[in-house]
């Protein structure tokens, strides 16, 4: 294997990974969004004053790119809503009030899968989307010819600080992750996995390669890698893993690789053995303005400022509410705001966490340009950005950048870096855009 | 609790180095050298580097006035400045010359080109460079090791011995003689991150390198001629400024390579006495250049994929 990419020691504040994970008691009331994923979003099935179960459906997929939605607690739908997304835009929610049963839809059964088409078939109605932060259906990821796929590859690296949630789930959930590994190589005939896990998490390495050494279907390697952000990023994971480099606007199976969320595997693991689709979520509550935080088991839909209640309150007003984490995660505009299916931490981040230094001009240190993993250099691309030289930016391959915030995060002229590469990166889209029209 | 909360752009973590921190560290690696010339020169040595540090950040800040721009001194840049301009002064200089000096470093080379970052060529080299020509005489008195070594054959019996030029004991500008204190102060850099080994190391090695074949294999001799002069304070905290040396690290290797061939081709075949200055202005030009030469590898080749 060649070098190891650039990137950043974070702090690692991983303070929840021995804490008990725990399960929250039914909330009151949970309202469930429709766009959890990336797609169509999903369409509401039921009406006002239906009652439902867990793991019932509540909302169709609207076309191929598009994921159901299910119930989350057992009760009452009392509205459809609308529910404002972090993007801004507008979607509907079903809201249930809880029964206090928690009764489980009587409906579910085990899936047994064979083949592509079957396994395709299963997950579509599973509700699963990647969780480990995009919300990309599954089924959709997974349908690809057999063929193609070399390698298997899980991303167990959950090098964002603060998240602990992919190693709880590592170290409780072998036995889904390895019926879905099983259901997988069947499946798809995948012949090796490899995990990808940054070596600070000992104990979910040492539990997946004991859960590896269970499967005879296909080669399970477990791989530790250097704690080092962003060794979780799909192109920096599967280099490491397997060597192989994805180019520009090229997606893992280019390179013949299929990369899953280990919370991903795991939830594909409970909903072929038992049937239950994805209606609850092992999230990450931290910061420092949380009291006691910990790992919670939280139903879909949840609201923030319950499950900051259930971890005992906020300390203190926060600075910043974030839906996953500080180094790529989007602040949330309001603690009604719900737990999503790809939630896997909520940070309430005090004033003195989220400090930024002040912004000056940029002092040209070079600090961003030898830290980026891609080997970017932010700051020629913020120059092209400011003369509007889109010609410049292409020649600068702005649009390899993952927006990891490596560069941000070591500016001393607090420089808005991958905001810049953001707003680079639309230009370029808007410019291919324009030129379709013409052709 | 259902108040709005803040809404920002990622990441939301910072490192925590900040441009003031950075400047403050390059003034605190610049405080043995300080200290070294006030000692070997006595206290009026102090008066010059009072003189440029109040003169920098005080020009500064009224140009930001003048033309209403946010006021920039917090970020302790125009003091670096300063300190630096002092410490490629003679202890003797007229205090006059330092204020123009300083007004010709903040005001010509930084401010007029967009302050902090705009600049193209290191204040403090200019305005020296600038006072060499304006002021000839008193400037040059003020570098009589390079005078020597260009002026007449070199011949290390005119040279101060190893440990006068290690610890400072000749003359020369206020911060440049003393060696060990300007040693002292790279390391610090280096171990607080602000500066990486390639450019002093590489341009010290190259000046050292080039004089000990110039000299004929005279390793005492070549080591005389390297530390003599203003070649460690000009490679450690001149040639080092961000702003004006390139990113990358083989940017910074061709960087310190051009910039130790210039000194010596300067100091041993020009008519100029003082090499370093003029190296460095001239490898400031091409940094722009150099940036665009030593780009890094995009992963996966980036546009060409
Ligand atoms: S890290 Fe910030 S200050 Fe340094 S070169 Fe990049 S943009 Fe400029
Ligand atoms: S340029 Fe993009 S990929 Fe590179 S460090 Fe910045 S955000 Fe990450």
């Amino acid at each position: 294997m060649a070098f190891h990419l650039h990137g950043i020691h974070t702090p690692h504040r991983k303070n929840t990974a021995k804490a008990p994970t725990v399960r929250m008691s039914a909330p009151k009331i949970v309202t469930i969004p429709m766009a959890m994923h990336i797609g169509a979003p999903a369409i509401p099935t039921v009406k006002v004053g239906d009652t439902v179960k867990i793991g019932q459906k509540i909302g169709e997929a609207a076309g191929k790119v598009s994921s159901p939605v299910f119930a989350s607690i057992s009760g009452k739908v009392t509205k459809l809503t609308d529910y404002v997304l972090t993007s801004g835009a507008q979607t509907a929610a079903v809201v249930i009030e809880s029964d206090g049963e928690m009764a489980i839809c009587e409906s579910l059964c085990a899936h047994e899968v064979s083949d592509r088409t079957s396994l395709i078939e299963a997950l579509r109605e599973s509700g699963i989307v990647g969780l480990g932060g995009a919300g990309f259906p599954t089924h959709v990821k997974l349908d690809v010819d057999p063929a193609r796929i070399d390698y298997l590859v899980i991303n167990g690296a959950e090098c964002e600080p603060y998240i602990t949630s992919d190693t709880v789930t590592m170290l409780t959930r072998g036995e889904d992750i390895a019926y879905a590994l099983r259901a997988l190589a069947r499946a798809l005939g995948i012949k090796r996995v490899v995990f990808g896990i940054e070596n600070n998490k000992k104990e979910a390495i040492e539990a997946m390669k004991k859960m590896a050494a269970s499967i005879g279907e296909c080669e399970v390697t477990v791989k530790a890698l250097p704690a080092l952000y962003p060794q979780g990023g799909e192109k920096v994971l599967v280099y490491h893993t397997t060597g192989r480099k994805i180019g520009m606007g090229k997606l893992p199976i280019d390179v013949g690789c299929v990369v899953l969320n280990c919370t991903t595997l795991a939830a594909i693991g409970t909903y072929l053995s038992s049937g239950m689709p994805l209606t609850e979520k092992c999230v990450t509550v931290e910061g420092g303005a949380v009291k006691q935080p910990q790992n919670v088991i939280v139903p879909i839909g949840t609201s923030l400022a319950d499950l900051f209640d259930f971890c005992g309150g906020l300390t203190e007003e926060p600075d910043k509410i974030i839906y996953g984490g500080p180094m790529m995660g989007i602040t949330v505009q309001s603690p009604d705001c719900a737990v999503l299916k790809n939630t896997n931490a909520v940070l309430a981040l005090t004033k003195k966490e989220a400090k930024l230094p002040k912004t000056t001009a940029c002092i040209r240190c070079g600090s961003c340009v030898n830290t980026c993993p891609f080997g970017l250099a932010p700051i020629a691309i913020a120059e092209a950005h400011d003369k509007g030289d889109t010609e410049a930016l292409k020649a600068l391959s702005v649009d390899m950048c993952m927006e990891c915030g490596c560069c941000s995060f070591v500016c001393p002229a607090n420089r808005p870096l991958v905001q810049i590469n953001k707003l680079s990166k639309q230009l370029l889209r808007e410019e291919r855009m324009k030129e379709e029209k013409k052709a | 609790m259902s108040s709005l909360t803040k809404i920002s752009v990622s990441p939301h973590i910072h490192s925590g180095r900040s441009t003031a921190g950075i400047m403050r560290d390059v003034l605190i690696s610049l405080v043995p050298a300080a200290v070294a010339g006030t000692v070997i020169f006595g206290w009026t040595a102090l008066l010059p580097i009072a003189v440029c540090i109040i003169a920098c950040v005080g020009f500064e800040a009224l140009f930001n006035l003048i033309v209403k721009k946010e006021q920039t001194v917090s970020d302790l840049s125009a003091a670096v400045t300063g300190l630096l301009l002092a410490l490629n002064l003679p202890a003797n200089i007229p205090l006059w010359q330092c204020v123009v000096g300083s007004l010709f470093a903040i005001v010509v080379v930084k401010c007029l080109f967009g302050g902090i970052g705009g600049n193209l060529v290191n204040p403090a080299i200019t305005a020296r460079v600038f006072m060499l020509v304006a002021f000839g005489e008193m400037a040059v008195s003020a570098f009589p090791v390079d005078a020597v070594a260009g002026a007449t054959p070199l011949s290390a019996a005119k040279l101060p011995s190893l440990l006068d030029l290690f610890l400072g004991n000749y003359g020369g500008a206020i911060g440049e003689t003393c060696t060990l204190a300007l040693l002292l102060g790279f390391i610090y850099l280096l171990v607080r991150r602000v500066i990486t080994w390639h450019i002093p190391t590489v341009f010290i090695g190259t000046v050292f390198l080039f004089t000990f074949f110039y000299v004929g294999f005279d390793a005492v001799e070549a080591l005389s001629l390297t530390m003599a002069g203003g070649v460690f304070l000009g490679a450690i905290f001149m040639a080092t400024d961000y702003v004006t040396s390139p990113s990358t690290a083989w940017g910074k290797v061709i960087f310190a390579l051009g910039a130790g061939l210039l000194t010596c081709l300067i100091r041993y075949f020009g008519v100029y006495p003082e090499g370093v200055s003029f190296a460095i202005l001239f490898m400031n030009i091409l940094t722009p250049y150099i940036n665009q030469w030593t780009r890094h590898k995009v992963f996966a080749g980036g546009v060409k994929a």
